[in-house]
């Protein structure tokens, strides 16, 4: 029997397991391009709009940061830029989970020994759920190629594009390959791999805000941090700018190398073990530990600290280089009208400002969806039934949980808030003032915070079996309509269906109460619902 | 007033009917065995009567309370052991099964320090590196460390080894003198017989039988082996006899207990030179309950075989107490 025994019938049970959740990804990434391609196709018609988008992305640091280095005036070159990071972010996490998921998961749960003891080699598990990944982030690259060419791209830039994208998230493959090996436990896992794609993230932002503008001003040459992100890799292969396809080596070098070492780890530690060999513990529990508030603590503080860390240095970052924004503007007055166009006419610092803490708001969602559906996940795994089978009643179990989600929602935005404004005031001379002002400007996407915790207790409550998939989507939905609705030209009412649409833009705008009250009177009904459901419902169910 | 009362009580999931008017009464005091094949019921009905899942009809009451509508209230006076025990996998058995007490409103400290001995259960390992027997454990040292009125133990033992079923059998005899009521469901008859004062046997979510063992075993039929001068005539006629054969000069049968009277008489004429009477063992009446009787009369497999492992283990015992039965006719 060889170490490769198996493989063939694994992947077919892979295919088997996630044959919805491949056909969403390898259909939606190529039908998300096309349709994305499509509406900036309208909104750039001619060379003169897209010269003056190039010039002004080019030169604009924030531009630079969120979508990468533009490569001429090309439609093509548009396309990607207004759209390559969003994809690139959700072809990279989808990989990751998608790793995890067919690999540490199953050792977690025990699944994998019952196949580990049936004919199966060493190495056939993870090559068979790498084989099924890679393949699908091929397919979905092809398809995507396909779809810009459709949407009328020319063909080389678009096949390059496309490569890019599948180069991310074959790139992200190969990481979490590794990180699987490393953490015992899938959570742990998914975690370092998706901070691997936030550090991706920061270094190729980093890279790109320190990078040169060429001569002719619309195109960006990035610095080499750019270089060792592999979100970055694919800007560096410039589609429809003299595509560079040697670039397109980087993301399968990286994957050869990070099967090598999974391999190499899968080969030096037991079935189930990790790296990290667990530790020993205290032998009785704290006082502090022995309540459902004690336990919802102990149970989010890692995850806390994580998003705090991350919150902290990309606020810091976002606020420094809020000032640059403001040379860059100094300097160049044309692009300074056309960002206040965009800016609906505030004061450009403060639409950034706003713009900042409004995307903050919306990772923070995914904060809060995560930490909520803990209890979902208690509930499969059993932990729910042997808790509530104490002296604890399912409204304060519930009720604890969601309390718990929200004072980390609350803690998250302060300090996004306080650490944008301290980067923002360091380099202005008013650390102080800032930290304070745009902590609360912050605080004050709270109630968007809250219906999303507010949607995921109702699906928990009302469609337990559901509330994973459910209430990412939801979380999905709202983080589309906010980042690409006005790309597509999406009516009013549509984007009114995601709450943070409602949430005044401080401090570009002046507050407003009505709106804040109402999504909290509307987060505050969609939690009663929930808690009410749950009341009455099966545990499990 | 029992402890537990439920009568008529019915639960549904989709299409599939759990509980099929399942009746059940526990005394205060007494230690309770609730049997059933895999897939009876046994850990719906304890789940109602924990308040985690709704009854469709039907009458459940706990402590002469409402299981649904007072949970909190009644979970402060018993515990419960979970057949299958999930634990936070970050806590340390020691956190874990002093988080659990402390959410049912206390724990005897001492008693947990001594059970935790016995059990010589390591509470400083995390939950998630425990193997399935360690994790009962921990579910077990958590419910016996509470001092309550009942305790509800579903499968407790099932990952345990013959030495800490001993110690758990000591703890659950040491609550039982202390005045607490136990519902024990388990497979382990051996178990059942040691502890049990009464035995409830559910099938396909209805209750098939409810008695002490003593009771039941007068429900069924004693097995006897007589060796006699002259052959044996005239059994056949005989009320409550059954399944009269001879093998080697030996007559085998089956009779009622309350027949056993009217069969001596008849044996004695023929001169009895040697005879055994065996009453059926608890395995033989769990498997007669268990079984699909008419099925297994027919083939000689019953009819609950494909429902499980332990079903499996059973149909095969049945199919051997069949054999000389049927074979010999």
């Amino acid at each position: 029997m060889s170490a490769l025994t198996g493989t063939t019938l694994l992947a077919r049970l892979v295919l088997r397991r996630d044959r919805i959740r491949l056909a969403i990804w390898i259909l939606g990434t190529p039908l998300l391009g096309y349709a994305l391609a499509g509406s900036v196709a309208g909104i750039y018609p001619d060379q003169e709009t897209r010269l003056g988008y190039a010039t002004t992305s080019a030169s604009s640091l924030v531009a630079r940061a969120f979508n990468g280095p533009i490569h001429g005036t090309d439609l093509g070159a548009v396309v990607v830029a207004e759209t390559y990071v969003t994809l690139a972010l959700i072809v990279a996490l989808l990989s990751t989970f998608a790793v995890t998921r067919h690999t540490r998961q199953n050792e977690e749960t025990g699944r994998a020994e019952l196949l580990g003891a049936s004919v199966v080699g060493r190495y056939a598990p993870l090559t068979a759920a790498l084989l099924v990944i890679v393949a699908a982030n091929t397919l979905a690259a092809v398809l995507l190629a396909v779809a810009l060419v459709g949407a009328g791209l020319p063909l080389a830039g678009s096949v390059a594009a496309a490569a890019a994208i599948g180069g991310v998230g074959v790139a992200f493959t190969a990481i979490a390959a590794v990180t699987a090996q490393l953490s015992v436990t899938s959570r742990g896992a998914n975690a370092l791999a998706a901070a691997t794609v936030g550090l991706s993230f920061v270094l190729r932002a980093a890279g790109d805000v320190l990078g040169q503008q060429s001569a002719d001003g619309t195109r960006v040459r990035s610095a080499w941090p750019s270089w060792i992100s592999p979100l970055g890799w694919g800007n560096q292969v410039r589609a429809f700018d003299g595509e560079r396809w040697w670039v397109l080596f980087l993301p399968v070098a990286l994957l050869l190398a990070g099967v090598a070492l999974a391999y190499a780890l899968a080969e030096r530690r037991d079935q189930g073990a990790g790296l990290i060999a667990p530790r020993r513990g205290p032998a009785t529990g704290a006082p502090r530990l022995l309540s459902p508030t004690g336990l919802a603590w102990r149970m989010q503080r890692g995850t806390l600290l994580g998003w705090a860390v991350g919150v902290a240095v990309l606020g810091l970052s976002m606020g420094v280089a809020a000032d640059e924004f403001n040379d860059m503007i100094d300097a160049n007055p044309a692009a300074a009208e056309a960002i206040n166009a965009m800016g609906g006419g505030a004061d450009l610092i403060n639409a950034y400002l706003a713009a900042m803490l409004g995307l903050f708001a919306l990772t923070l969602g995914a904060y809060v969806v995560q930490a909520l559906l803990r209890v979902r996940g208690d509930e499969a795994d059993g932990v729910l039934e042997a808790a509530l089978a104490t002296a604890v009643s399912r409204t304060r179990w519930l009720g604890t949980q969601v309390l718990a989600a929200t004072l980390g929602a609350v803690a998250l935005l302060l300090l996004a808030g306080v650490t944008t404004g301290l980067g923002y005031g360091i380099v202005t001379g008013d650390p102080l003032g800032q930290a304070v002002e745009l902590g609360g400007a912050a605080l004050l996407r709270l109630p968007a915070l809250l219906v999303v915790a507010g949607v995921v207790t109702a699906i928990f409550g009302l469609l337990p079996r559901f509330s994973v998939m459910l209430s990412w989507t939801a979380l999905l939905v709202f983080l589309l309509l906010g980042q690409l609705g006005a790309v597509l030209e999406l009516p009013q009412a549509a984007l009114n269906v995601s709450p943070y649409t409602h949430v005044p833009a401080v401090p570009a705008v002046d507050p407003a109460a009505l709106p804040l009250v109402v999504l909290a009177a509307v987060a505050a009904a969609l939690l009663a619902v929930g808690v009410a459901a749950f009341r009455h419902r099966d545990v499990p169910s | 007033m029992p402890v537990i009362s439920i009568g008529n009580l019915v639960k549904t999931f989709g299409a599939i009917r759990a509980l099929d008017g399942l009746d059940l009464h526990v005394e205060q005091g007494e230690v309770h065995g609730f049997l059933g094949p895999n897939g009876s019921g046994k850990s719906t009905t304890i789940r109602i009567l924990l308040g985690l899942l709704r009854r469709d009809s039907g009458d459940a009451q706990v402590l002469g309370a409402d299981p649904w509508r007072d949970a909190v209230r009644l979970h402060r006076r018993l515990a419960y052991v979970p057949g299958d025990v999930s634990l936070w996998p970050n806590l340390t058995g020691g956190e874990a099964i002093d988080l659990l007490g402390q959410l049912r409103g206390g724990l005897d400290r001492r008693r947990r320090d001594e059970l935790l001995d016995r059990f010589d259960l390591d509470p400083t390992r995390r939950c998630r590196t425990y193997s399935k027997g360690n994790r009962q454990k921990v579910a077990i040292v958590a419910a016996f460390s509470s001092p309550v009125e009942l305790y509800v133990l579903d499968e407790p033992t099932s990952g345990l080894d013959p030495l800490m079923e001993a110690v758990f059998q000591d703890e659950v005899r040491r609550v039982k003198q202390a005045g607490a009521t136990v519902l024990l469901s388990s497979h382990v008859l051996a178990e059942v017989e040691a502890l049990c004062d009464r035995v409830s046997i559910i099938r396909e979510g209805r209750t098939v039988e409810s008695g002490t063992l003593a009771e039941l075993r007068h429900l069924t039929r004693t097995a006897v082996t007589v060796e006699t001068a002259r052959p044996v005539t005239g059994l056949d006629a005989l009320p409550g006899v059954h399944d009269v054969h001879e093998v080697d000069g030996r007559t085998h049968l089956e009779v009622e207990p309350a027949h056993l009277d009217e069969l001596l008489g008849q044996l004695i004429r023929f001169g009895v030179r040697a005879l055994t009477s065996t009453p059926p063992t608890l395995e033989q009446l769990f498997l007669r309950h268990y079984g699909d009787d008419s099925a297994a009369a027919a083939t000689g497999v019953p009819a609950v075989a494909a429902s499980g492992a332990a079903a499996a283990a059973a149909a095969d015992a049945g199919a051997q107490a069949d054999v000389p039965q049927g074979g010999a006719r």
